[in-house]
């Protein structure tokens, strides 16, 4: 069983709903990643979602392609994100780590060359934003590799291809709950709950909600009807500016923290 | 590569040409793009459309357009014959209201009341403005800032066809960026959106879509050539950015294996100075805006700047179908220099009373460097893509003149 799919078994044993914070790697301080994913855990995170920086973020908003441009700007690459999780991995051989990005770097470094190193590093799963299941061939080394691909569900996805989505989910269902990018704030929670219901009654992966997610009341409205929740552009907002560690790790904490409890209530 | 033999059937099902193109978007796009591509498979077959089309090409966009025999630039470079084909006398002064007229006539069909679209020189969002304005369809512009600044005469002509000009603050500013917030837009507002894509890049069907449209160009020119000359050119050359124009005149050509073809990319400062946006001639094949396709990027994957003197070259991508072509051997590509496209640009006004655009100027530069290369009864067919009035600026401030 992978590290994904234990964590998820875990959390629906004890009945908790999953939180996975999105961060992107490199942003605020390229030298405190390791510490701020550790910090993420510690605060509650269950997955940790690490973004690869990408020149061209085409579904991301200004919060996450801002966050990109600037690790970018300090020269953080596909090599760098990977050394990173390799030293978190020395700590804590638990927390699935999913690497989220698009498919150039991924290409560019060499898709055997990428499963490899990422399975070496203790990578679980990747999300590649603009590889969909009709493009997914050119992954294939990476799941002879071990890595699960998450694919992303979205409310226009189709009636006939949720359903290939879900037979062919692994790790997760990423449901992306407004048709829009990430970081906006347009939230029909109803209309959410009644897509995803019908999403999990036949995923044969659990259910991850995201976009639009900014803070433990949002979360907290998901947290009824999802098997986890997603946070990304509101989380990497509130670490932009940080410098030291102990700054990235308190603001990382104070964020997810009410979160964390928020989902637990639910 | 298996060898080809019917170079004018493709993509294939699934939008690829070979290893290229294909639909590398996020599942949000996923169902907006089968929607697009079940009406346009519908409606290219469909008599009624056709005919609209047909009518909007003749009477509105001014078709066809000239092929015009260049015989003193021809003389003056001292080989073949250059031919042009005028596509810088339709409405709006360019190729791109072939692929517009058509794809808002799509988007009527389609009941989408409001178009996007991206643009770098600013003719592909003059040409969306005016079509826009023509079929009573509501229309954002996204436009590079640095592009803004370079072309603020196209900018208050979208303007002044009721278009709204959003400037691109992201990026290096200019046509990609233009583009990424383009999808952004098709992304949140799919319901009631059209996305007009300018160039035949992009998720399947828009390279298939654009050179349908685009394709009347080299079919036009194909028969003006056979029925004037009495037979088909030697080479082929237009200047390939995105690479609209460039497979709008070649597509007709394809199966002719005699008809030699060259596109002209962005060479800029030079390809060994890195100041360039040369995809093919100097890129590698990776994922960007949709498709696979050659690209500029660096060793971690980041599409890199490029550098152009005209705005409507400076793409870091191109057509897949373009990729495919130079894969299989079917077309060449090579770089044609800053400079090299500005001395065409002068010596086309001096010789000919044209001026062309500063993308189609690389057209010009590499027609006559092929013209150099044939006998005299030899033919170059150049596509001659746009008018350079929008770059007068441009040209006056790098040449240290006030107007």
């Amino acid at each position: 069983m992978s590290r994904i799919d234990r964590r998820f078994s875990a959390l629906k044993a004890a009945g908790r709903t999953g939180l996975i914070p999105f961060v992107t790697a490199g942003d605020p301080a390229p030298e405190h990643s390791v510490a701020l994913m550790h910090a993420l855990v510690d605060a509650g995170a269950d997955v940790l979602e690490l973004g690869v920086p990408f020149s061209d973020p085409m579904a991301d908003g200004p919060v996450i392609q801002h966050a990109s441009e600037r690790a970018i700007a300090k020269g953080v690459g596909l090599a760098d994100v990977l050394g990173w999780v390799r030293a978190f991995r020395e700590r804590d051989q638990d927390t699935p780590v999913v690497l989220m990005g698009y498919l150039n770097p991924v290409e560019i470094h060499g898709y055997e060359r990428f499963a490899a190193e990422a399975v070496a590093a203790g990578v679980d799963g990747v999300l590649l934003v603009d590889c969909p299941l009709e493009e997914a061939e050119v992954l294939a080394p990476l799941r002879a590799a071990g890595l699960q691909q998450i694919l992303l569900a979205a409310p226009t996805t189709a009636r006939e291809r949720m359903a290939k989505l879900c037979e062919a989910a692994k790790g997760f269902l990423y449901y992306v709950s407004f048709a829009g990018i990430t970081g906006a704030g347009r939230l029909s929670t109803q209309d959410i709950a009644a897509r995803v219901a019908d999403i999990r009654a036949h995923a044969k992966a659990p259910v991850a909600v995201g976009f639009g997610v900014k803070d433990a009341q949002s979360a907290k409205a998901i947290a009824g009807f999802a098997d986890a929740v997603v946070i990304g552009s509101a989380l990497v907002e509130r670490l932009e500016g940080a410098v030291s560690a102990q700054d990235i790790a308190a603001r990382a904490g104070d964020f997810l923290r009410p979160i964390r409890r928020a989902l637990d209530e639910a | 590569m298996p060898t080809i033999q019917d170079f004018q059937n493709w993509p294939d099902a699934h939008g690829r040409f070979g290893d290229f193109g294909g639909q590398y978007v996020a599942e949000t796009l996923m169902a907006p793009l089968a929607e697009l591509t079940e009406a346009y498979l519908r409606l290219r077959e469909d008599p009624e459309f056709v005919a609209e089309l047909d009518r909007d090409l003749t009477h509105y966009v001014g078709r066809p357009s000239p092929i015009y025999h260049a015989e003193r630039l021809s003389r003056h470079v001292g080989g073949a014959r250059i031919l042009l084909k005028r596509e810088d006398l339709n409405h709006t002064g360019a190729h791109k209201i072939n692929n517009t007229v058509g794809q808002a006539l799509v988007a009527k069909r389609m009941g989408k009341p409001r178009v996007i679209a991206e643009t770098g020189a600013g003719q592909h969002g003059v040409a969306s403005a005016t079509v826009a304005a023509r079929f009573g369809l509501k229309c954002v512009v996204y436009m590079g800032a640095v592009d803004i600044e370079r072309q603020k005469i196209n900018v208050y002509r979208m303007k002044l066809l009721g278009a709204e000009v959003v400037p691109v603050t992201s990026g290096s500013k200019t046509l990609k960026d233009a583009l990424n917030e383009a999808m952004r837009d098709w992304v949140t507002n799919v319901a009631d959106t059209f996305y007009i894509i300018g160039t035949v890049a992009g998720p399947h069907p828009y390279p298939m879509m654009v050179r349908d449209f685009n394709a009347i160009v080299g079919r036009e020119a194909r028969a003006q050539v056979l029925e004037q000359y009495g037979r088909l050119p030697d080479v082929l050359t237009a200047c390939v950015g995105g690479g609209s124009n460039a497979i709008g005149l070649f597509h007709a050509f394809l199966n002719d294996r005699d008809v030699r073809i060259v596109g002209a990319e962005a060479a800029g400062e030079g390809i060994a100075t890195g100041h360039h946006a040369a995809s093919l001639a100097a890129g590698r094949p990776g994922v960007l805006h949709g498709n696979r396709t050659y690209v500029l990027c660096d060793d971690n994957g980041q599409i890199t700047e490029t550098h152009s003197v005209s705005a409507g070259l400076d793409y870091p991508g191109v057509g897949p179908e373009h990729a495919f072509l130079k894969d299989a051997g079917r077309a060449e590509y090579v770089g044609v220099t800053d400079d090299e496209a500005l001395e065409a640009f002068h010596l086309l006004a001096r010789t000919e009373g044209i001026l062309a655009a500063l993308e189609s100027s690389h057209a010009v530069a590499q027609a006559m460097k092929l013209a150099r290369e044939l006998p005299k009864d030899g033919i170059v067919l150049c596509n001659l893509s746009g008018r350079g009035d929008k770059d007068v600026h441009t040209i006056a401030a790098r040449e240290g003149v006030q107007v």
